[in-house]
């Protein structure tokens, strides 16, 4: 049964303390401060359900009813370390959280066992989460003294992981739309864009425009219909952490849309959502419909007059949409293509009336900020960059995670203290920072600061929050060479520079990564002749393009040529990938003592390369070989090997 | 999918409201597996938008197809984190096994395969998807045995 209305009910009244003794002691039940049965979370956003959360979860379940153990089980968001999931909390009565790591269904019935009978699972031990009037597990570490934790400073995901996402009362016994109805109660719309704007919250999409500022804009513009869009189309491939939010803590979402709402004037809000993201479309639905229900949502909301309703637009998939203009054409049933600005949406966009495009991360902040009040976030981070940044780590990375850390933090600390370094102690090479429109940053880079403005200064941007670690065994060519491949099937198509531009981009890269082809036509001329032209392309795209799609996308590539320009040159002047990652630039050999001529591999070759007779050993003609690696997987006595 | 199924969907949206288009296209989809010539002229007529238009709109996003899905259907996911992981290596393997290429179905239908864009699961790259499933830390040996595991189900 939800309590949802007593909780409203409850922030409404001035009186705080609770009459009705079974909702006290429900309210208890949900802040976790006292339990009657035991409760179970099992972290089931979309990286700990790949990892077999499902598969816990329902061994989880067979257990105490086996048992006949009454217990609370529950599926909530990512905890932020993808590396260690399936994460379960355990909360057995009497004694704090403790939080299991790694526990695939293989291992759920011994460490239920253990954890049961009061003894540490320690194979599994992530952590415990003190509280002074509960008994702690003993060698546990507390949340504040792991390094992934102790070292970030989380308001965004301060709830991720760790409440019920598909449940409201346990968002409200927490605090939840205490802003909302703090702003509608006691706030003119004026006051709250006022707010936010001495907050100095910035956009978190990787513009950094003052939000306050583009809500007063869009206030300002007479209309008697204006729009919110949230923007969760989080295009760039590689983050993940507006999804992690909407998984984790989808009402801290719709708290913040409502406040926007409030603040710019629009009743009618969409989310504009990547349709691959099923788990976060799911519970963003149940979220706003138990909002509804709660009269958080609606019409005449808490009797102040204000209107306010949001849907949910399932992105059809096109990187562009992310976007403002394309992404209001998609809305609108076109063709996500750009659209020149001035107009900007904030004066013209959705349906031609005035619109606020916010991104998920920038939007679950607000709440935050009107209970705190703007000078605490200001306080927060540097001087122009206030709060706090997201960062999706992923790649060659120990922990790969989830991470909010104060602007101002440096990326040396965000990836080996906090992300525990390089995977296999392998070394870092390099890291691309927001994607295809993003950077390709060396170890040189490592100790920038996260700021707008001292990123900007060194020409780079903090871009989506995408972060992705090389190490050694990568190549920086071939990956800028999938980012162009990717990107090519991007672009609208609706300016020449970023349509033509990208494809002959990628064409340059493609030849540098292949030998030549044979010396009649002119292969080898192009390859050099395609490097020299490499950068100016680049330059010419990133001034005359229409969108910043085609503005930055060349953003990887300019910043690599800058910092790598020894690999780009290996690749054209030596033929040679250090990563062997560029397949055709392999050479081959066939060792003279283990080969015992069967021909199969030179029946295999497509170019003739190899030569030889019948129980001789073969020879391989480097000239001719095309690096295939046929001759390879078909040599039955590993006598081909990579020279 | 019969006309009758079509118009069931098409109850559901507001007539000649060209807004609505891609919310149909993907119930059409979903239902389907694939958006058919019958739908597109279906569509075109009750939203009043013509089908070069919804042709148009619908092959401009990576999620709208046009040829029907085997039983199994298989995304490989190739965002940034899955290819430093090697997706393409993943890619290869499938089509190794299954003879056919990226946005190909096989001869008896079972099985289609489709590069996907990224998924979100960037912490358990590489990633494939198979019918909404999905497969973390895959490698040769368990994509093997993922796609035995479906040929035995299909018997």
């Amino acid at each position: 049964m939800s309590i949802s209305k007593e909780l409203v009910k409850l922030i409404l009244q001035k009186d705080k303390s609770v009459a009705d003794n079974t909702i006290a002691q429900q309210i208890a039940v949900l802040r976790r401060e006292s339990i009657t049965k035991p409760v179970i979370t099992v972290g089931s956003g979309t990286c700990g359900m790949i990892a077999g959360a499902n598969e816990t979860f329902k061994a989880i379940e067979e257990y105490i009813t086996d048992r006949g153990i009454e217990a609370q089980l529950q599926k909530v968001g990512c905890i932020g370390i993808c590396s260690m999931e399936p994460v379960v909390e355990i909360h057995i009565p009497g004694k704090t959280r403790l939080f299991l790591k790694n526990l695939t269904e293989e291992k759920v019935n011994d460490a239920l066992d253990d954890a049961f009978h009061h003894i540490v699972p320690a194979e599994h031990t992530l952590m415990q989460i003190e509280n002074g009037n509960l008994s702690a597990w003993p060698n546990v570490p507390n949340y504040n003294n792991v390094p992934f934790f102790a070292l970030q400073n989380r308001i965004v995901l301060k709830n991720c992981g760790l409440i019920n996402p598909y449940d409201i009362d346990q968002y409200l016994a927490l605090g939840g739309y205490k802003a909302f109805i703090k702003t509608i109660r006691n706030y003119t719309a004026l006051q709250i864009c006022d707010l936010v704007e001495e907050s100095g919250l910035r956009g978190r999409s990787g513009g950094g425009y003052t939000t306050g500022k583009k809500w007063k804009t869009a206030l300002f513009e007479q209309s008697e219909q204006k729009y919110l869009i949230c923007n969760a189309e989080e295009s760039d491939p590689g983050a993940f952490m507006d999804r992690a939010i909407i998984e984790g803590d989808p009402h801290r979402v719709i708290e913040g849309m409502a406040i926007a709402a409030y603040a710019i004037g629009a009743t009618k809000a969409f989310v504009y959502i990547r349709s691959e993201y099923t788990v976060a479309i799911q519970t963003l639905d149940t979220a706003i419909k138990q909002a509804k229900a709660a009269g958080l949502l609606g019409q005449d909301i808490q009797g102040s007059g204000f209107n306010f309703d949001i849907s949910i637009r399932k992105g059809p998939g096109a990187f562009v949409c992310g976007e403002e203009t394309a992404l209001i054409s998609s809305i609108e049933g076109d063709r996500g293509m750009p659209e020149t600005k001035p107009p900007f949406p904030a004066k013209q966009g959705l349906f031609n009336k005035p619109t606020v495009v916010n991104n998920v991360e920038t939007l679950a902040n607000i709440a935050e900020i009107i209970n705190r009040g703007p000078s605490w976030f200001s306080a927060i981070g540097t001087e122009k960059s206030k709060g706090t940044k997201i960062f999706a780590i992923s790649g060659k990375i120990h922990h790969t995670s989830l991470v909010e850390v104060a602007m101002g933090t440096s990326f040396r600390q965000i990836i080996f203290d906090i992300a525990g370094g390089i995977k296999d102690d392998k070394h870092f090479k390099a890291m691309l920072l927001g994607g295809p429109v993003g950077f390709c940053l060396s170890e040189k880079d490592l100790d920038l600061h996260v700021d707008f403005d001292i990123l900007r200064n060194h020409g780079l941007g903090v871009g989506s929050g995408g972060l992705i670690i090389l190490d050694e065994n990568n190549c920086i060519i071939d990956t800028l060479k999938y980012y162009m491949d990717f990107m090519q099937y991007q672009s609208c198509g609706k300016c020449i520079p970023c349509r033509e531009g990208i494809k002959r981009l990628f064409e340059i890269l493609t030849r540098i990564t292949h030998k030549p082809l044979n010396s009649e036509d002119n292969s080898t001329l192009e390859r050099i002749k395609g490097i020299i032209q490499l950068e100016e392309i680049a330059q010419v795209m990133k001034a005359t393009s229409l969108c910043g799609l085609g503005q930055s996308v060349v953003n990887p590539i300019l910043s690599a040529l800058e910092r790598f320009k020894h690999e780009f040159e290996e690749h054209l002047y030596e033929r040679k990938c250090q990563a062997w990652i560029c397949k055709q630039l392999r050479t081959f050999t066939i060792d003279v003592d283990a080969c015992t001529g069967c021909s199969l591999c030179a029946r295999k070759c497509p170019t003739s390369a190899i030569i030889g007779s019948k129980r001789m050993p073969y020879f391989i003609i480097e000239e001719k070989c095309i690096g295939c690696g046929y001759c390879i997987d078909a040599c039955k006595f590993d006598a081909v090997f990579v020279k | 999918m019969s006309s009758s199924a079509i118009a069931e969907i098409l109850k559901n949206f507001q007539r000649n409201r060209s807004e609505a288009l891609i919310p149909v296209l993907q119930e059409v989809q979903e239902a389907d597996g694939y958006i058919s010539e019958l739908a597109v002229r279906q569509i075109s007529e009750y939203l009043g938008i013509p089908s070069s238009k919804i042709y148009g709109v619908a092959t401009f996003y990576n999620q709208f197809r046009f040829s029907p899905r085997g039983k199994f259907h298989i995304q490989v996911c190739f965002g940034t984190a899955c290819h430093i992981m090697g997706s393409s290596t993943v890619l290869e393997v499938i089509e190794r096994l299954l003879k056919i290429k990226d946005g190909q179905c096989s001869k008896d239908g079972l099985f289609s395969l489709e590069v996907g864009t990224c998924t979100g699961g960037c912490g358990q790259a590489p990633v494939i998807v198979v019918n909404g499933v999905f497969y973390g830390k895959v490698t040769e040996e368990r994509i093997k045995q993922i796609i035995a595991e479906m040929q035995d189900e299909a018997i």
